[in-house]
């Protein structure tokens, strides 16, 4: 007997219904990577909560007022310059730090600052406020967040180079590959504990609605 | 029966075996990179806005997400201050019931690592933030992430 072809299979359909599931997924998923400024929210004081007396200089005041215009210290500013007040008025080192257990921190002795008698004492005692109104728009809000954020950062940075040769990016980012690895947990939680994140968001007034 | 045997001339047809292979290749491509959406947006995708101090967001199942913006549906009105939990158009007194019930999905050892994702239009007022920020204090819900863009503008 003559050996005879096999019938070649007809596949012209199979890229239809490839195509049909790839249309279903390209449909019902998401591909963003979600990112975003992350922030943690303070407990619900108790109802018989005495907020503690901070010195004035202590505070930096930040205000967006519902036409979002920024107001620092009483003074008005455009955003783009709110970085280099806010790391002026951290980095100042004017005084004693605060009581940790019972420990005094002493003086800030790696502050560049101008040690100027009116603005903070300590980065762990400089708290900065943030009272926007209702109206003002997010995206401005955001961008204040952010340039706070900034600001905090850039110091960050600039203390782990000098520690440790590397910036506090890095030193993170090198931490999260290797989470139990002490001596860089110690490192992280000094500079941390250096510039401490002191960010408060203050009950929005509602002058323009 | 000659005439049947004559071999018809004309094109040979193109191989397409090939194509469901191409084709599965982008469909795997894309199950791999991507999420499966779980809700139906019912505001207008929000135009984030841009930070540049932004952090990744992981752990996908411990994330749960509010949105802020614009409603589609026209009856809700033109603000940008729309509040989407789950599928519908709801207002900031529902969110710590939407949050408890995020919680019951997850296992106790990890609710502590539960985040909320905040993500709101450019345009959104702070009192909507606000409101929806006094709400997840009031169940504990401390971790929360303002969805940004990275970017420098």
């Amino acid at each position: 007997m003559a050996r005879r072809e096999n019938p070649e299979i007809n596949a012209g359909s199979m890229a239809d219904i490839a195509f049909l599931l790839l249309i279903f997924f390209l449909v019902t998923t998401t591909m963003n990577v979600d990112s975003g400024i992350s922030k943690k929210l303070s407990e619900k004081p108790p109802p018989d909560y005495v907020p503690p007396i901070i010195k004035e200089k202590n505070i930096f005041e930040v205000n967006l007022n519902f036409k979002n215009e920024l107001q620092v210290e009483g003074e008005r500013m455009e955003i783009k310059d709110l970085k280099d007040a806010a790391m002026a008025f951290i980095d100042n080192g004017g005084g004693e730090g605060k009581i940790e257990d019972g420990v005094k921190t002493g003086p800030c002795d790696y502050c560049k600052g101008e040690r100027s008698e009116s603005s903070s004492d300590h980065p762990n005692k400089a708290i900065i406020s943030v009272l926007s109104d209702r109206g003002t728009e997010y995206g401005v809000y955001l961008k204040v967040q952010n340039e706070l954020l900034r600001a905090y950062s850039e110091l960050r940075n600039r203390l782990s180079k000098e520690r440790y040769g590397v910036s506090f990016d890095e030193l993170e980012e090198s931490y999260k590959d290797d989470r139990n690895n002490l001596a860089l947990k110690k490192k992280v939680e000094d500079i941390k504990n250096a510039y401490p994140q002191i960010i408060s968001d203050a009950e929005p007034t509602s002058s323009g609605n | 029966m000659s005439k049947f045997r004559k071999k018809k001339k004309g094109m040979p047809a193109v191989n397409t075996a090939s194509l469901p292979d191409i084709v599965f290749m982008l469909l795997f491509f894309f199950m791999v990179t991507t999420t499966m959406r779980e809700t139906e947006l019912q505001v207008e995708n929000p135009r984030l806005p841009s930070a540049t101090e932004v952090k990744k967001l992981e752990h996908k199942s411990l994330v749960s997400t509010i949105y802020v913006g614009k409603a589609k549906d026209p009856k809700y009105g033109p603000s940008y201050n729309k509040i989407q939990l789950n599928d519908k158009i709801a207002t900031a007194d529902d969110v710590p019931a939407f949050i408890i019930n995020e919680r019951s999905k997850v296992p106790e050892n990890q609710q502590p690592f539960m985040t909320t994702s905040i993500k709101a239009d450019r345009e959104s007022n702070v009192g909507t933030i606000t409101d929806i920020r006094l709400k997840l204090r009031d169940v504990n819900a401390l971790k929360i992430s303002y969805s940004a863009s990275k970017g420098d503008n």
